[in-house]
């Protein structure tokens, strides 16, 4: 028996569109979507390695109970109906004590994000957050204060793109297969790359302009080409004459800004900073500044990625062809989109403040949606605004990715209940006191995926195999723990393909549309806005706001005076983190191929510097921060900026079950302090020093 | 010779070692074993760029394999294409291949404790399909196929160049 089944790969967040091959029962073979331009049988090293996890004996292979003390790995495989009425009883008895709002769920953002969310309201909590701002959340504030979009729902338009400036965003190794292959196809046919960051990485062999910039100094680079674009009159004059409001004001601002400031600040000499300005204003406005992926780095972020967007508007590529543009739902097209379970009639709003205060006084600006995780841990420790009591997990990992893991350590033991809901033994997963194993993505039907764009479509994560172990849909879990808690009203499905045909209700299409190439599409034409009086900006005022009404009202300024990133002193280095093509964040570290391929992260550190500090290279080195320290192998290199030290992402898992990644590497989130952009909401990932010493043994 | 070409276009190539992975899984090996590799050389700064070179690595599939003539009990063979390959009934894990192939080709498994090697996926090509490593590659940076079906890539990518600017 063989078939193929069009579905989505979920090794990362990406979610591209997979082709699998079952033979028997098996996964036989899985390559992208043939159907989708830009995939065309392509699968990064990570989709690449998915029967594995779906192969892997390391896996939770069922509910589990914690037997012994939190963290002791003493666990007792139960039933799903015991696992879950012990969850029930417990929220509910938490609930009723302390109230909804005493309970939070965390999670990466997926497919039935809109499950979780509901399932929170009916429990009379406001406390849903995802990963977003972990990510991202400044990079979110900043489209908003400018365009009145989040981040999402603005495009990057790769393919015709005639010159593209990335700012640390290390596109060839964080990789997404279609970009990927877009900008490749852009760079043979006369595309300019220039690419910024105190690292040297994949993406850097490929750029005709490289930056080694001081870490942290991004946006005195982006001031001083504004202060060229604008003094030399190279900007858009048409586009900001009609679209922009605010620019008489960053004129008025830029003017200290020059090129020679910047050259002290930033190291890159002011001819080049002109050069650049001048060259990319001769591909306007087929010209992209990356607004950035994981824009999480320093407490100034918003400012910086705001500064990314002025420079778009500058050269008016916004919603042009080559540069930014909007992405179109399915009304654009004459569609309707699937429905989600949160605009069900009767769902109870949540009026409570949040756990991290988002829209009040002191996060007025980060997007509810997705909240700010960081604050988790203080809310815990100083119950402040109130006390939390629960938390649960669904494949979010807080003790990797939460800075100050120490902190947020402490905080948890704070808890009277934990869940993970994850595929995985997660550090978070054996931390808790519930586990409750969720089926990958080859094992499961999921939500409909709307992808928004220029040509709006709809995908769809189609089961290929039956669960190789006591697994479930996350989506299931919640039905399961909805019923036993009084509102399994508000999930009308027994099934995944229940809930699938319930969303497809009203948009004219049916389950069986997705079997032929695995997307639907709402119109075959790409849908652009007409540059001249079309865009339709959400602002107050209809415009790109360079002087933002969102953040003054707010009561931050829209130009705030650029403060200098002091040098670190002697032997301390700023700690910079990062991907690799083979890994995704903290979870696929444990996988067979892929733990092989890149099984530990190393420190790099500046040959200079480690000369001074008697390191050679595969040296263990100690590095220490005010949070903490931990023990790696250094990587003594020319490739990195001497005031900097890199480490990827991801690594130094402490779950023993999950032998391959046990121990291996060290975690960025020991290092990290948890210091915050205040106005954008992401936390400062990049603004630790560390102190970096030779260890004689690990 | 073999009929069969495998081509890489380096300059496309990001050295995300996808191909390492789905041939390992293709040929459901542990860890170990890599039939093919990325060999990474650089990054160094040349003219102020940092460069860096990335090459693909399979098998060479060569004229006079050396790994056929060290090898004792006839394991290692040549289809009629070209291909040269590991028949797993007759190998006996003596290794002699490993020593004798000068560019590290023939690889251990140590679960099967038999040599395995690339063999152009000649299970795909027998179905019509391309090697794994060129199916998946992310950048489509390998090309498969007979002599004629090769592209040359130089030339069109000035081809391509050269369109841009008219």
């Amino acid at each position: 028996m063989t078939k193929t089944v069009f579905s989505l790969c979920f090794m990362c967040t990406v979610r591209c569109p997979i082709k699998v091959e079952v033979e028997n029962g098996q996964v036989k073979w899985i390559e992208g979507n043939p159907y989708v331009p830009g995939m065309q049988g392509s699968l990064c090293p990570k989709g690449a390695a998915a029967t594995a996890l779906l192969n892997d004996t390391e896996r939770i292979q069922g509910p589990m109970v914690r037997t012994g003390p939190r963290g002791s790995g003493e666990w007792k495989r139960v039933s799903w109906d015991e696992a879950l009425n012990i969850v029930a009883t417990k929220l509910q008895e938490i609930a009723k004590t302390y109230g909804g709002k005493s309970i939070v769920w965390g999670e990466r953002t997926n497919l039935a994000t809109h499950v979780n969310k509901t399932f929170m309201r009916l429990l009379g909590s406001p406390n849903h957050f995802t990963h977003d701002a972990l990510c991202k959340g400044s990079v979110n504030t900043a489209c908003r204060s400018l365009f009145g979009y989040t981040d999402p729902e603005i495009g990057i338009d790769y393919k015709n793109t005639k010159h593209i400036v990335l700012y640390g965003r290390n596109i060839f190794e964080a990789l997404e297969v279609r970009p990927v292959n877009f900008l490749l196809q852009a760079i043979e046919e006369g595309a300019k790359l220039t690419y910024i960051d105190p690292r040297v990485t994949v993406t850097a062999t490929k750029a005709h302009n490289y930056f080694m910039i001081r870490p942290g100094t991004d946006l005195a680079f982006n001031y001083a080409l504004m202060h060229v674009i604008i003094k030399e009159k190279l900007y858009d004059v048409k586009f900001v004459e009609r679209w922009v409001e605010g620019f008489r004001e960053l004129e008025a601002f830029i003017q200290p800004y020059t090129p020679e400031w910047a050259e002290k600040e930033t190291g890159i000499p002011a001819a080049r900073i002109i050069s650049l300005a001048r060259e990319l204003s001769q591909q306007k406005p087929s010209v992209i500044f990356h607004f950035g992926y994981r824009g999480a780095s320093h407490p100034n972020e918003i400012y910086f990625r705001r500064s990314i967007l002025m420079l778009n508007a500058l050269m008016g590529s916004i919603e042009a062809k080559g540069g930014l543009f909007f992405k179109k739902g399915p009304k654009e097209a004459g569609g309707q989109p699937a429905r989600k379970l949160t605009e069900q009639d009767g769902l109870p709003k949540v009026t409570e403040m949040r756990f991290d205060k988002v829209g009040t006084e002191m996060f007025p600006l980060p997007d509810p949606n997705h909240g700010v995780p960081q604050m988790l841990p203080f809310a815990i420790l100083n119950e402040d605004p109130y006390p939390i009591k629960a938390a649960i997990f669904n494949r979010f990992e807080p003790l990797l990715s939460i800075p100050d893991r120490g902190l947020t350590e402490r905080a948890f033991e704070k808890l009277d209940f934990i869940v993970t809901i994850d595929i995985q033994w997660s550090d978070i997963a054996w931390h808790s006191d519930v586990v409750l194993p969720e089926s990958v993505f080859l094992e499961r039907t999921d939500c409909i995926q709307q992808a928004n764009g220029l040509k709006p479509q709809m995908f769809l994560r189609r089961q290929a195999v039956l669960p190789r172990y006591d697994t479930l849909p996350a989506p299931i879990i919640v039905k399961r723990l909805a019923d036993r808690l009084g509102f399994g009203r508000f999930f009308p499905y027994e099934t995944m393909e229940d809930l699938v045909k319930w969303q497809l209700e009203g948009t004219g299409f049916t389950l069986e549309d997705f079997d032929r190439k695995g997307f639907v599409a709402y119109t075959d034409k790409e849908i652009w806005w007409d540059r001249e009086n079309g865009l339709k900006l959400k602002t107050p005022s209809k415009k790109i706001e360079f002087v933002s009404s969102l953040l003054e009202k707010a009561g931050y300024p829209s130009f705030p005076p650029y403060e200098s990133v002091m040098a670190p002193p002697e032997g301390r280095y700023r700690l910079m983190v990062g991907r690799c093509a083979q890994h995704t964040h903290v979870s696929t570290q444990n996988n067979p191929y892929l733990n092989e391929l890149v099984p530990e992260n190393v420190l790099w550190i500046n040959r200079r510097e480690a000369e001074r500090l008697g390191i050679s290279n595969g040296d263990f080195v100690e590095v220490s921060s005010s949070c903490g320290d931990v023990c790696l192998k250094a990587y003594v290199t020319d490739l990195i900026h001497p005031e900097a030290v890199f480490m990827l992402h991801g690594f130094g898992h402490k779950a023993r079950f999950a032998t391959r990644s046990f121990d291996k590497g060290a975690a960025d989130a020991v290092l990290q302090e948890n210091k915050s952009d205040i106005v954008g909401g992401s936390p400062a990932l990049d603004d630790t020093l560390v102190r970096v010493r030779r260890a004689y043994k690990k | 010779m073999s009929q069969y070409y495998l081509m890489q276009d380096a300059k496309r190539c990001i050295a995300c070692r996808a191909c390492e992975v789905v041939c390992k899984v293709n040929k459901g090996l542990p860890r170990g074993p890599k039939p093919c590799e990325v060999v990474v050389v650089g990054p160094k700064f040349i003219g102020g760029l940092p460069r860096a070179f990335f090459k693909f690595m399979p098998c060479f599939h060569c004229e006079k394999p050396w790994c056929i003539a060290a090898c004792p009990t006839g394991a290692m063979q040549k289809r009629e294409d070209g291909i040269v390959y590991v028949d797993e009934t007759l190998c006996v894990g003596c290794k002699a291949c490993m020593s004798a192939c000068p560019w590290g080709v023939p690889q251990w498994d140590p679960e099967k404790r038999k040599v395995v090697k690339c063999d152009y996926c000649m299970d795909r090509l027998d179905k019509g399909l391309l090697p794994a490593c060129v199916t998946i590659c992310v950048t489509k940076c390998l090309y498969f196929g007979k002599a004629n079906e090769v592209p040359s890539i130089r030339r069109e990518r000035a081809a391509k160049a050269a369109a841009y600017f008219e």
